[in-house]
């Protein structure tokens, strides 16, 4: 049985649909990532889950039971806030025990279940301290245990790092992924904007646009075989490269699509000739954006160190095997060319 | 860059002068309330006597002790029932969308602008039909009109302002709305609270036009009718050192609250006016 | 849309919560100024006297404007909009809430201004200037009298010493100086109040607009005319109607700094004198219908004109 289900769910505000019918079919145990751009829908549909957003049209269903019209403490599920929405005037164990209280659980129980929590996390020694006494770490932490207090069915975090700083959030992700495995029989639906976020912790990968899904699938799913255009583009850095025009047309397309790494650049010969405009130095990986005659800018990548400066004049080979085809409407074009 | 330093003088000299504006005309209520008999009628600029008749006088003879306490209750009382109408009122008002909203806080927007003397016959019906003519209560009842729709818009301006993902926290760990606002909301509203129960306070303590018409008897009255009512045989015979002492003691704890609570009022007044 | 948007649980009960937490201030509300107001309305068309207020007849327009005829073609006018000392109030209310908030407007964005210096004592000095927006407005009225006082008055104590008078005035008596006593009295009462309500705005101005302006070279009194005043004019706008709707109703000030006179009765006072000393109870219900009618279209009139936002939906 599935855990979450969402049947023709949609959403609009008054003449205005933000979501259209939705169906996903998420397993127990399962980590999946919703993401998409700002304004896709991701965020609303998450809350729609949680009991926050009503649902508009179609039907919920948590472990194999409507859900539409239950009250967000009955669903059997915890959310994680952007913000963390802690309760500023309340200690970290009020905190952890505010909806435990709410649903009338005896007090050693309570006391066990926070304390519990707290070692899991590791942040027993917080347990007397007030929000604005924390680190933002540690505040991440505590909205995580007051989650997990509840012993949730079904996790729901909304962009939980994007308050974090740059080296805090790969530490902090890398903590929400043991976490997942730590709680297999828990459901985890995670909502970001960032991809890399979504490919490290997913199992699955819900793609969102504009209010439509795009694609369902995981990780590997999603990076080799985008199911349109926006999601080719939206998965994957750096971005693919989309040509039209000729090259396009050669293969019966209107957009061809190669991942920047899935080009060779030679300096003697090759499919393509081109002149180099720029060169990004990472260490690990070189950008090197060309400019083709005939075809337009391409972005390469290249592992290492690239001997390459702007204005040298290059060669690049696409891999024929990695090629994305398009239609006008951004599906793709079935059969991938042989070379 | 140093300004020049006529500048200087000037900038201090005006500074000077708003000081001195301000505080002159309590300064001097002060001096007159230290004086008795003839030294009243000889202008001081400096405080010549320190005599305590008059406020012995005031404190000692007649009601004034009882018309203080008639004002404190009153000026509770309305301060407390007021923040209680409005913390709920102003939760629904801030948080939950509901068809209307707008309109009632228009509504409640309002009645603020109502003149007081627009209601006053018709209060006046009301207050004998509860036969509440004369009797404290006439007042805690009627200062709500000013009370509460400013209560209840601070109060809403300072919800909205308050994140919504506590909120939605307190929504998926099971709360009530009731629960809410006790528990989640009460605690983070101290400083608002506190801002505009001490308005109310100030505003009820100083009502004069319900407090006159509502009131018949020197025992019931509160201290700003007091005070205008004090008089002496004839016009000649004022006791202006009476009038001074009483004004001195009713003015004092509110100076006192201001000075305090500068901040807090400061922000409380722009909070009511400013965010139109 | 096919489907029916169908509220959940959640918001149902969210919607029924706010009506029950918002009732007991309608309530109270409705009961403390909704009725009152329609019976004010009412009893302004009736002949309802103080004693007998239930015994209340219907008679039209008669407290605001009857024409009696004497017969022979001949008759006068009576009623409210016929009443000299009515008019003579109208004009006495206008020209205080006209003088009254010119003058604190100007006075307040002298002392806002100079508040928003940085100086040594500025807390001292904003703590003085709201001493007397902390007096209640009666102590105030009496304080002044007693200052305004005109054999003892250390007013005129003080302009006799400055040689600007050489006889000493009855300010508050007579009818000549009794309006600006009460205007004095109010302008130094109420400019502390305005002078917070600018300071916020210009609070609001933010400072790296004036060090640009400074890096440009523009002059203080440009930079004052071009830019701190457009940027504060919303903030000085919205203080400016709040007090001449408080302004219009004024009452405590003119009852108790100067009782009974002509030169200076408003129309508060006037309701008032007809309702509770003149026994005219149904003609000071029409005076205040009609206070009451000349505020709330200067407010609508405000709220139309700012489109305030009362959603809270500006961010």
């Amino acid at each position: 049985m599935a855990s979450v289900e969402l049947i023709n769910v949609s959403k609009s505000y008054g003449n205005v649909q933000v979501l259209r019918d939705i169906n996903l079919s998420l397993e127990q145990g399962e980590f999946v990532v919703f993401v998409g751009p700002s304004g896709c829908g991701k965020s609303t549909l998450l809350r729609m889950i949680a009991g926050l957003e009503d649902i508009t049209g179609g039907e919920l269903r948590i472990d194999g039971a409507p859900m539409n019209d239950v009250m967000p403490a009955r669903r059997g599920i915890a959310m994680v806030f952007q913000s963390y929405a802690l309760y500023p005037h309340m200690t970290v164990y009020e905190n952890m025990s505010f909806g435990l209280e709410q649903a009338k659980l005896s007090t050693p129980e309570i006391e066990a279940r926070v304390q519990a929590a707290a070692k899991m996390l590791q942040i027993e020694e917080l347990l007397g301290r007030k929000p604005r006494q924390l680190s933002g770490g540690q505040r991440q932490r505590v909205a995580i245990g007051r989650a997990i207090t509840r012993d949730p069915r079904v996790f729901l975090f909304d962009e939980p790092l994007s308050n974090l700083d740059a080296a805090l959030r790969v530490d902090t992700r890398l903590e929400i992924a043991a976490l997942g495995q730590r709680l297999p029989d828990t459901t985890m639906i995670y909502v970001t904007h960032d991809q890399v976020e979504a490919m490290t912790l997913a199992d699955r990968i819900v793609v969102l646009n504009g209010g439509n899904v795009e694609q369902v699938g995981t990780p590997m799913e999603l990076y080799s075989e985008p199911a349109s255009q926006f999601v080719a583009g939206f998965i994957g850095s750096p971005r693919m490269n989309f040509l039209s025009g000729a090259v396009a047309e050669a293969h019966g397309a209107v957009t061809y699509g190669i991942r920047p790494e899935h080009i060779a650049l030679s300096s003697d010969a090759g499919d393509w000739a081109g002149k180099v405009t720029l060169t990004e130095r990472l260490g690990s990986d070189t950008f090197v954006h060309a400019e083709v005659e005939g075809i337009g800018a391409v972005n390469v990548r290249i592992e290492g160190r690239a001997d390459v400066s702007a204005g040298q004049a290059v060669f690049l080979t696409p891999d024929a095997a990695s090629v994305h085809l398009f239609d006008a409407a951004g599906r793709p074009v079935a059969g991938r060319p042989d070379a | 860059m140093k300004p020049p330093l006529w500048q200087t003088i000037g900038f201090y000299t005006l500074v000077g002068l708003i000081v001195l504006q301000a505080v002159f005309p309590f300064y001097y209520a002060i001096l007159t309330s230290l004086e008795d008999g003839q030294a009243l009628f000889e202008v001081n600029y400096l405080p010549k006597a320190l005599n305590l008749a008059n406020y012995q006088a005031m404190l000692t003879e007649g009601v004034f002790g009882k018309q203080i306490l008639n004002s404190v209750f009153v000026a509770t009382v309305v301060v407390i029932l007021s923040l209680f109408l409005a913390v709920t009122a102003a939760y629904a008002l801030s948080r939950i969308r509901f068809r209307g909203r707008g309109l009632l806080l228009l509504t409640v927007l309002s009645v603020s602008m109502f003149p007081q003397i627009a209601v006053l016959s018709g209060l006046f019906e009301v207050i004998r039909y509860f036969g509440l003519f004369n009797s404290l209560w006439s007042l805690v009842f009627s200062y709500m009109i000013f009370t509460l729709p400013f209560t209840v818009w601070v109060l809403t301006t300072f919800m909205r302002n308050l994140p919504v993902e506590i909120e939605e926290a307190a929504i998926m760990d099971g709360a009530s709305s009731f629960t809410i606002i006790r528990r989640v909301f009460l605690p983070l509203m101290w400083p608002a609270m506190v801002t505009t129960g001490l308005l109310a306070f100030i505003h009820a303590w100083n009502e004069f036009l319900f407090a006159l018409t509502f009131l018949s008897t020197d025992s019931q009255r509160t201290v700003p009718v007091a005070i205008a009512l004090i008089s002496g045989r004839s016009e000649f015979e004022i006791p202006w050192g009476n009038i001074m002492a009483a004004s001195v003691i009713v003015t004092l704890p509110l100076v006192a609250l201001v000075l305090v609570f500068q901040r807090k009022i400061v922000s409380g007044l722009t909070a009511g006016a400013v965010k139109g | 849309m096919a489907e029916t948007a169908k509220k959940s649980r959640l918001s149902r009960s969210r919607t029924r919560s706010a009506w029950l937490f918002l009732a007991p201030m309608l309530v109270t509300l409705a009961v403390v100024a909704a009725w009152p107001l329609g019976r004010t309305i009412w009893f302004s068309f009736t002949d309802a006297s103080l004693d007998l207020m239930s015994d209340a007849r219907w008679v039209g327009f008669r407290n605001y404007l009857e024409y009696v005829e004497w017969g022979d073609g001949e008759g006068q006018y009576y009623g409210l909009l016929a009443d000299a000392r009515w008019w003579r109030s109208v004009w006495n209310t206008i020209l205080f809430a006209v003088v009254s908030v010119s003058f604190e407007t100007l006075f307040g964005l002298v002392i806002a201004l100079v508040l928003n210096q940085q100086f040594r004592g500025r807390g001292l000095v904003r703590a003085a200037v709201l001493i007397p927006w902390a007096i209640p407005t009666i102590v105030s009225a009496k304080m002044w009298a007693w200052m305004l006082h005109d054999q003892f008055g250390i007013i005129n104590d003080m302009l006799q010493g400055l040689g600007l008078i050489s006889q000493p005035i009855a300010w508050t008596a007579s009818p000549d100086t009794a309006m600006v006593a009460v205007l004095m009295v109010d302008i130094w009462k109420t400019t502390p109040f305005m002078a917070l309500l600018i300071l916020a705005g210009l609070q609001m101005v933010p400072q790296d607009i004036y060090e640009a302006a400074k890096l440009d070279g523009v002059p203080a009194w440009r930079v004052f005319r071009k830019i701190t005043l457009p940027l504060i004019m919303p903030a000085v706008l919205v203080a400016v109607v709040f007090r001449t709707l408080d302004a219009l109703r004024v009452f405590d000030i003119v009852y108790v700094l100067t009782p009974n006179t002509d030169a200076t009765r408003t129309m508060s006072v006037y309701a008032r004198e007809n309702l509770f000393d003149y026994d005219q109870f149904a003609y000071g219900s029409a005076a205040s219908t009609l206070l009451f009618l000349v505020i709330a279209l200067i407010t609508i009139t405000f709220i139309m004109a700012t489109r305030m936002d009362l959603e809270g939906k500006r961010s």
